[in-house]
């Protein structure tokens, strides 16, 4: 597959933002400077971007808790991401929703979601929705190994499949359920051999290749919208943090998981992996990526710039938007 | 006007309401055949893409609808027995009741979810089960429970066109009663109390079935110069406060009649209103006639001992009247 550079220039300014992004949550919310629960993706990032990659602006995404990446990627604004993660009223959910369930129509981000497992059904129902409209958007549901041992999966893997949505479920698998190894809670070694009960697609793709996820996905996305049915990918990856920011005040010595691992898994960092990938292939300069690592500082910097001199929401505001 | 019953109100507003939007579609269990006669004959109307039987899986396609709606269609979804919407609490209450909330205004959920509920003669406690007041505490629902056929058109078709997530609850010991029902453009407001009776001595709120019940018993105690105000509320969520505290104002007392269980229930909500808001009106104590605390029993006996029934609806108006 031929990839235009300007489409790598943005998947790289994609991984940068969200990896900067994250970077800052996670020290603010450490430095209980952020109200709430805070769960970062650092080291997962080629799999929202490569993903979101091969969408169109009018396809939708579902996500879950731990979701600033697959919004960055499918174009969420830092600054008011950041101010909902204030909880500001600027802020893209007006400060009522918060870190887990940041939404933004216009870019066909129907959520992040704080109940594991809940996108599934409703990124399969919103390619039932294109369909009944007559629409050839398609939609991707991201999720997690945890979340593929809900009953939400199985149901919407079989609905997909029998009705041929036009639904792409991409599994995130970073090896860890909350603080559970999945190998202890899971019947299978791989998710993607799960897509085989539901007669669809599986596939298993590495996920801190963020031009194997594109390619796995924009053949998926083409299957999806040429009507023949949903595919399960499953890019195996892994986060660098812990499952929520802070965790160790109250996990203790509990350690659930080797530094050593960790370690091992920084090495196979999804940005230097790129930026190896650039140098080898001499597509693109490493001045070239320089010049969108400054940019993505100062985008961010202004983004938290505006996120603590926004107001809060007034107290008046509580009852609003209940109803339509 | 025509008598139809109210299954064939529900098939008359699904269809009216599928005729005047291409994006209103119909999915749930097995109502391509209709299982109660009411979605039946639909899929020869509007075919199988807006007519779809969803497999039994009821968190798995109640979030589909939730899909659905925030994808700018307008589903109506059937879960058979009103039970069965434990299966699919998280997507009800944590996803299609939250999500406009939680979006900052964002998300739009014109969804209408159907299910039936109510003891019909030996279902047995998963089947019968009144399970409205579970979703009262539920912010950003809105509750619908008909009591006949005509309203049952009236308020199906509002909640239809109605942008937020609407429950309509269809009480099965209903689904044959007939009554007048005005053909076309009927549309019942949601948030509007009916007065079915006007009366003088006592107010009685009855909700879904037992507004049939209450108003037989009316008649009765007629005979004894009892003047009966008979109020349905049609829907819960929004409720008509102002309907019944303006009857109770005129009346100085009221019983409240209620399929649901005691304990946390419909009839507790509006008794919790009236003495709140009412209490200066009031001559005698709230009188709650709900069925017993327990799951509904499958033997006739027990399952009639079980629900609210006339015999106890009049003896809550004769105590409240003699006081």
């Amino acid at each position: 597959m031929d990839i235009s550079k300007d489409k790598l220039l943005e998947m790289y300014r994609t991984m940068q933002k969200i990896r900067h992004f994250e970077s800052k949550a996670r020290d603010l919310a450490m430095a209980a400077e952020l109200p709430g629960f805070v769960h970062v993706s650092i080291g997962e990032e080629a799999s929202a971007t490569g993903v979101c990659a091969a969408l169109r602006k009018t396809d939708r995404i579902t996500s879950n808790h731990r979701g600033h990446g697959h919004l960055i990627a499918k174009g969420g604004r830092l600054d008011r991401m950041m101010a909902e993660i204030f909880g500001k009223r600027t802020g893209y959910c007006k400060g009522k929703g918060g870190s887990m369930h940041i939404v933004d129509y216009s870019l066909g981000i129907l959520g992040a979601n704080g109940i594991v497992g809940a996108g599934l059904p409703i990124a399969t129902g919103s390619a039932l929705g294109a369909v009944i409209a007559g629409k050839d958007d398609v939609t991707v549901a991201f999720f997690g190994d945890g979340a593929s041992n809900e009953g939400t999966f199985h149901e919407s893997l079989n609905l997909a499949a029998v009705w041929k949505l036009p639904v792409v479920f991409v599994c995130e698998n970073n090896g860890f359920g909350e603080f559970t190894p999945m190998a202890t809670v899971t019947s299978v070694k791989d998710i993607a051999v799960r897509a085989k009960a539901y007669d669809i697609p599986g596939h298993i793709v590495d996920g801190n290749d963020v031009l194997e996820v594109f390619r796995y996905t924009s053949e998926a996305v083409a299957r999806a919208r040429a009507g023949e049915g949903p595919t399960l990918l499953e890019c195996k990856t892994y986060r660098w943090e812990g499952h929520v920011v802070g965790e160790q005040a109250f996990l203790g010595d509990g350690s659930y998981r080797e530094q050593s691992e960790v370690e091992e898994w920084k090495r196979k960092c999804p940005l230097i992996r790129f930026e190896k990938w650039c140098a080898e292939s001499g597509k693109i300069s490493s001045a070239e990526l320089n010049k969108i690592i400054a940019e993505t500082e100062k985008e961010l910097a202004d983004a938290v710039e505006f996120a603590r001199s926004s107001e809060l929401p007034a107290p008046s505001e509580v009852t609003d938007d209940v109803y339509a | 006007m025509p008598q139809i019953s109210f299954i064939q109100a529900i098939n008359q507003a699904i269809a009216e309401e599928m005729e005047r939007d291409p994006l209103t579609f119909l999915m749930g269990e097995d109502v391509v055949l209709g299982a109660f006669g009411a979605t039946k004959g639909l899929i020869d109307k509007f075919g199988a893409k807006r007519v779809r039987n969803t497999p039994i899986s009821e968190a798995g396609f109640v979030g589909a609808a939730v899909g659905a709606a925030m994808a700018g269609t307008r589903p109506i979804c059937e879960v058979e027995f009103a039970s069965f919407f434990y299966c699919a609490f998280d997507q009800i209450c944590n996803q299609a009741a939250k999500l406009r909330y939680m979006s900052g205004g964002q998300a739009t959920m014109p969804i209408t979810f159907r299910a039936v509920f109510g003891a019909m003669g030996g279902a047995a406690a998963q089947h019968s089960e009144t399970v409205y007041a579970q979703f009262l505490s539920v912010p950003g629902l809105k509750l619908v429970v008909p009591s006949g056929a005509s309203d049952m058109k009236g308020l199906l078709k509002s909640a239809i066109r109605d942008n937020n997530p609407v429950i309509v609850f269809e009480h099965g010991a209903l689904g044959w009663s007939r009554e007048d029902v005005p053909q076309g453009e009927h549309l019942v407001p949601l948030g509007k109390a009916a007065v079915k009776r006007p009366g003088d001595n006592v107010t009685v709120v009855a909700i879904g079935a037992m507004v049939g019940k209450a108003m037989s018993v009316a008649d009765k105690l007629e005979q004894e110069k009892i003047s009966v105000e008979v109020i349905d509320p049609r829907t819960l969520i929004p409720l008509d406060e102002n309907a019944i505290l303006a009857s109770v104002e005129k009346t100085n007392r009221i019983v409240i009649a209620d399929e649901g269980h005691l304990r946390g229930g419909a009839a507790a909500d509006i008794a919790a209103i009236v003495a709140d808001k009412g209490f200066d009106f009031l001559d005698a104590p709230v009188r709650r006639v709900t069925s017993l605390d327990v799951p509904i029993p499958f033997s006739p006996p027990l399952e009639k001992a079980a629900i609210a029934d006339e015999a106890r609806i009049e003896a809550a108006i004769r105590d409240v009247v003699g006081r």
